[in-house]
């Protein structure tokens, strides 16, 4: 009786993450074993993929050829980019906003997290309106003498939107190891003599650091596999790697090199995450 | 002039008044407790004097030295918070490192000192842990060592032993007064635990609804509150409604339903409504036939190293305070008269409007 009852003690906690597992499994391992299958998959050009037979030919394909690396160079320095922006303007954005007072706090925080409860797409086409040659931005700029200047399809228009939708992944993380901060401790800094430049650098800085190191590594993530931006807002021509997988997959049908890219991002972004954390 | 002086402090919230025209002298090297209930003022009066509130009107000078409007990071007070606001990611030392690294001490010297702070508080031990490795009285101990060690003109007390159990707390009251006769800082402490005010304090500032109510040495607060509020916030007190018959110049007579007696001072005319207040540790039980009153048992408690009993008398009910003194205690229903030494009884106005403060008092 006893000896029945502990097994099922100890089956309690499996059965009750099944459902969560079996989600996991079917969503996201399955189709990731799928895709690594099919990047090692034989491709011919007029017969298509090649299921029985292998090749490592994708991968070297990738490594090799100069037109890959400086799409994942482009891809990486643009996701830095945007991390560094989003640190420097939404870690003070997070504590300006905790040392708010109600009803402040909570709609402008409401405003910070508004930009989630509109589609990605929707604000891609908002700031291509706004930064397009005849948009609100070359506007302003015309009427101080400044000649219309190219944004939209550069690096600048990925950024500046990138920031623009990655801003609430950093603040949250950061507005939460604040709120974990006991607020005597910046007066404590302040009776001791420190100035209040010191008091944020020596005492709130290092308490809200992981915070803002699990901030980046969402928004480096985020940013480095970041699809409809870069597709809407680079066009054609300035390509980042989610933009080359999906062309890989969709105008040359050619999975199986899409594939093989798709999963040295994936490893790319792993190494990239894991050596920062270890950095830090 | 004294060290530490509030003139007049006032603060608002909005319309609402916190504290109200406070006026405190602090001596130097004295021990100053404000005591009150939540809400008093204490907490805001600290702030004031710590810089972390403005003052609305009225004036703080340290040494003569002005500091109404001066910034907290410039009054260089040591101060330990409820919390202990300890730097969570620094270890002990750097805690209490920090403000004399603030002050650009040199390095060396800057050990000796904190190795010296963690010795008076006993931590030398654990001077390379981190906070969240310690035990609340360690932490209570990390935070009086760094506010210490700056060697501050006032040290700043907010609920210190609050979050410490209850053992740990009466402890750390003695040892927070050795620590403080020993190196003499003068020291203002909040608190809302009476007996922890009287028993390290060398003056209480009673507070109600933001005024100081009494400013006085403990044992005069506890046996001459000035106000019903404190003559039951400090302690116990039995309090019996009764009315001023005669008033001479030392004596006024006072009737308690069919008890009439005769108490010391003359503060109150004849025909007002008094409270008769007597702490319940000076009432004796004697035989049913002696003393003042006579009653019945209602109820008793004990408490360890007395008991408490709860007499129905004539003049009202009564608590009273027996030492457990090896005699079998008294027993529920039975009858027993009460007494009590004259000198021992308060007059206190019955609506509890405090009497006007004295300046005489205010500046003693």
């Amino acid at each position: 009786m006893s000896a029945t009852s502990s097994v099922r003690r100890k089956s309690i906690p499996w059965w009750l993450s099944a459902p969560a597992l079996v989600l996991f499994t079917a969503l996201l391992l399955v189709p990731l074993v799928l895709t690594a299958v099919l990047s090692f998959n034989a491709f011919d050009p007029a017969t298509g993929v090649k299921a029985s037979e292998y090749t490592l030919g994708h991968y070297t394909h990738v490594f090799a050829d100069s037109y890959y690396h400086a799409i994942f160079w482009r891809t990486f320095w643009i996701a830095a980019v945007v991390t560094l922006i989003c640190v420097l303007i939404g870690a003070p954005e997070a504590y300006i906003l905790s040392r708010m007072r109600n009803p402040w706090r909570s709609i402008l925080l409401l405003v910070v997290l508004a930009p989630l409860l509109v589609s990605v797409v929707v604000r891609a086409f908002g700031w291509s309106m706004l930064l397009g040659p005849e948009g609100l931005v070359n506007g302003t700029l015309g009427l101080v003498g400044i000649g219309p200047v190219k944004i939209l399809y550069t690096e600048t228009a990925v950024i500046v939107a990138l920031v623009h939708v990655m801003l609430p992944f950093m603040v949250i993380p950061v507005w939460t190891s604040l709120q974990k901060l006991d607020p005597g401790v910046e007066n404590a800094a302040l009776s001791l003599k420190a100035s209040p430049f010191t008091t944020l650098r020596r005492i709130v800085l290092p308490q809200v650091l992981p915070g803002i190191l699990s901030g980046s590594l969402i928004v480096f993530g985020l940013a480095a596999s970041s699809f409809a931006i870069p597709g809407l807002l680079g066009g054609r021509r300035l390509k980042m790697v989610a933009t080359v997988v999906y062309d890989e997959y969709l105008h040359e049908l050619n999975w199986p090199l899409g594939a093989a890219i798709a999963l040295t991002l994936l490893v790319a972004n792993l190494i990239v995450m894991l050596s920062y954390n270890r950095l830090v | 002039m004294s060290f530490l002086q509030l003139t007049d402090v006032t603060k608002f919230y909005g319309s609402t008044c916190a504290v109200q025209a406070m006026n405190l002298s602090v001596e130097k090297g004295e021990f100053v407790s404000l005591l009150g209930p939540s809400g008093c003022g204490k907490t805001t009066t600290l702030q004031m004097v710590a810089g972390f509130e403005a003052v609305s009107s009225g004036r703080i000078a340290l040494d003569g030295r002005d500091i109404t409007h001066a910034k907290a990071n410039t009054r260089g007070l040591g101060i330990v918070f409820q919390t202990y606001a300890l730097f969570p990611h620094m270890t002990v030392a750097d805690n209490v490192s920090f403000g004399l690294e603030m002050r650009k001490m040199p390095k060396a010297e800057r050990r000796e000192r904190v190795a010296q702070a963690l010795g008076l508080v006993h931590l030398e031990q654990h001077a390379t842990r981190y906070p969240r490795e310690l035990s609340g009285g360690q932490r209570q101990r990390v935070a009086l060592a760094r506010a210490l060690v700056i060697e501050p003109p006032v040290l700043l007390l907010d609920e210190p032993l609050s979050n410490l159990d209850a053992k740990l707390r009466e402890e750390m009251q003695f040892e927070l007064r050795q620590i403080q006769r020993k190196v003499g800082t003068t020291t203002v402490m909040v608190t809302h635990d009476q007996s922890e005010a009287m028993s390290i304090s060398d003056r209480v500032v009673v507070m109600e609804a933001g005024r100081a109510t009494q400013i006085d040495h403990p044992l005069q607060v506890y046996e001459h509150p000035r106000t019903r509020f404190i003559s039951t916030f400090v302690g116990k007190a039995n309090l019996l409604p009764g009315k001023v018959t005669t008033a001479s110049s030392t004596h006024t007579q006072v009737a308690v339903g069919a008890l009439v007696v005769d108490v010391e001072g003359a503060q109150f005319r004849p025909g007002a409504a008094v409270l008769l207040s007597v702490r319940p540790e000076k009432l004796q039980l004697v035989p049913a036939t002696q003393g003042r009153l006579v009653g019945e048992i209602a109820e008793r408690f004990f408490l360890g190293s007395q008991w408490m009993y709860r007499v129905h008398t004539s003049a009202g009910e009564l608590m009273v305070l027996a030492p457990n003194d090896g005699r079998p205690a008294l027993v529920e229903g039975e009858r027993t008269g009460v007494d009590w030494p004259g000198h021992c009884m308060r007059l206190l106005p019955a609506d509890d409007a405090a009497p006007a403060m004295l300046d005489a008092e205010v500046a003693a």
